[in-house]
């Protein structure tokens, strides 16, 4: 019983043993070097979550920055959702529509979401979801105006090829007797698509999900870094690195890397709950 | 006439018919299979069983002759020919109810309909209690009893059966060879069932035809006319089995 319960207990801990080590040679070197510009110490860092409701460097607090991240992601994912997933299930489904938008689709994979910058501000210019709905000037303009078109529209891209690819590989890859077995039950075209190909991507598509999730958020920086942009995890980081403030910056990074590893527990969690067969079939 | 279930006119199969090294499977078949009759399959590795299957299943299309099916040429699968596959074919996402329940739910019986069905083929294959298993939780007998009773709850017509019993051990294997017979027997299918063992086609089949290596030619097609159920001490049994034996001797030394 009670070595059970040590054996949980070290279980539990075994991953915090190395972020400690960690923070503690990060704070020994940065004493060493005593040079916050450089290396912040730990305690300079700390102070920031510490005092979370602090207005920083005079663009407000951490949690106003990371809400107004949050929604900009959320925005491109879901559209990155609403486009790509139906896009891979439909070309993974029919060899025709493969053959005929794989390779235009393919041209753009490989160039990185920033490479649009430029193209992206000629098309939208300072374009906000406050000003396609037209709102009036007053506090929500002010607040919708933080979501600029065409940062949303660089994390579109970045979610949108990994959501598509393992989408149309998943269907594509949806064991041939399965789709027999099927036919020979009796099975129509709607069929095939609804009860073998989707739930049989099924643990793709979630693949595609988690990792389109995580490029969005990674390409975040990139896209707060744009002109226009006056708020976010993003824009926190370039404007401390304006002032030379190396604590915000770490600080930013921190909840960069902890968002970013909760959105992959929470996908983790899913797909082991919901997709495990795949991992068990023999 | 009407009692001919299956009638193929001079079927041949090709693969790769556009590249210069194309594979003749089979060439000038012709078969009739008739209604209510247990039809085995024998032969040698690779000589075109489960492409035959598979054409009678309206999985393939024959590149050469016809194929009709109760009078109408077969040009796709139906949910009266019913199949059961060589590999495990399960959903590995669906509970074996639910696998059992597939054919239903495409035919959209109503729910009520389908708990019956289910509960009646999970009784009859002795797997009530893994009714929420997954296919991943059972064995691999296991795994072909219900993709049998996966068949056999759409009720079809045909049952085709590519050596459904392969995997299995001697005893499951005689036990489920009695069960279909039973069901066979009870509700009056045309069953076609390919086989490597001489002694299971013995043992099952109205009719037995042997194919070859040489472009899935019918070498020899016998009647059994052994009473059932059957005796494997019968010496008519053992005969029989001895013949074909030899018969898949002398193919396998042609080659
Ligand atoms: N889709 C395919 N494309 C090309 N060749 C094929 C295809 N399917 C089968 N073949 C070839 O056709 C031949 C017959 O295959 P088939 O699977 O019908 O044999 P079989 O009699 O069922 O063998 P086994 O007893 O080992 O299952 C083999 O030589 C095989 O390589
Ligand atoms: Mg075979």
């Amino acid at each position: 019983m009670l070595e059970n319960k040590v054996k949980r207990v070290i279980s539990f801990l075994s991953p915090t043993i190395i972020p400690i080590l960690f923070i503690i040679f990060w704070d020994l070197a940065a004493r060493k070097i005593g040079n916050n510009a450089i290396l912040p110490q730990v305690t300079a860092v700390a102070k920031h979550f510490i005092n979370i409701n602090d207005n920083i460097i005079g663009i407000g607090t951490i949690p106003k920055n990371i809400l107004y991240s949050l929604v900009r992601v959320f925005i491109g994912y879901v559209l990155a959702i609403i486009v790509g997933l139906p896009l891979g299930l439909l070309m993974g489904y029919s060899r025709r529509v493969k053959g005929a938008l794989n390779l235009f689709i393919s041209l753009f994979q490989p160039v990185p979401a920033i490479a649009w910058r430029p193209l992206v501000l000629g098309w939208f210019g300072v374009m906000s979801v406050a000003t396609i709905f037209n709102l009036d000037y007053g506090p929500t303009y002010a607040i919708m105006d933080n979501f600029k078109l065409s940062m949303i529209f660089l994390i579109f891209l970045s979610a949108f090829f990994p959501i598509w690819g393992n989408t149309m590989f998943g269907v594509s890859n949806v064991q041939e007797v399965l789709v027999e077995s099927a036919l020979v039950l009796g099975a129509s075209k709607k069929d095939i698509f609804f009860h073998v190909l989707l739930p049989g991507a099924g643990p793709n598509i979630m693949n595609g999900l988690k990792s389109g999730l995580t490029a969005a958020w990674s390409c975040l920086v990139a896209a707060e870094m744009l002109p226009g942009s006056m708020s976010g995890l993003g824009y926190l980081i370039s404007h401390a690195y304006e002032l030379a403030r190396m604590d915000v910056i770490v600080a930013g990074i921190i909840c960069i890397g902890v968002i970013g590893a909760l959105f992959d527990g929470i996908y983790s969690r899913i797909s082991n709950k919901y997709f495990s067969w795949q991992r068990l079939v023999r | 006439m009407d009692n001919i279930v299956f009638k193929l006119n001079n079927i041949g199969k090709v693969y790769n018919e556009n590249e210069k090294n194309e594979l003749v499977v089979i060439k000038n078949l012709n078969l009739e299979i008739k209604e209510n009759e247990f039809l085995c399959i024998v032969g040698p590795s690779g000589c075109g069983k489960s492409t035959l299957l598979r054409i009678l299943a309206g999985l393939e299309l024959p590149t050469e002759g016809e194929i009709y099916y109760r009078g109408k040429e077969l040009k796709k699968p139906t949910k009266d020919i019913g199949m059961v596959f060589q590999n495990y074919s399960l959903m590995p996402w669906l509970t074996v109810e639910e696998n059992i329940a597939l054919g239903l739910k495409f035919q959209n019986a109503p729910k009520k309909k389908q708990k019956e069905i289910v509960d009646e083929h999970l009784e009859m294959i002795g797997l009530t209690k893994f009714r929420n298993s997954k296919p991943y939780e059972l064995s691999g007998g296991m795994q072909q009893r219900v993709a049998i009773a996966r068949s056999l709850a759409n009720n079809p017509d045909v049952l085709l059966m590519d050596e459904p019993f392969g995997a299995l051990d001697a005893y499951t294997r005689i036990q489920l060879q009695k069960e279909l017979l039973r069901i066979w027997e009870k509700h009056k299918k045309t069953i076609v069932f390919i086989t490597h063992s001489v002694d299971e086609a013995v043992y099952l089949a109205d009719r037995i035809i042997l194919m070859s290596k040489n472009k899935g030619a019918i070498e020899v097609d016998i009647q059994v006319d052994i009473p059932r159920i059957r005796d494997r001490a019968n010496p008519r049994y053992a005969e029989l089995n001895q013949q074909l034996l030899d018969a898949l001797e002398e193919l396998n030394k042609d080659e």
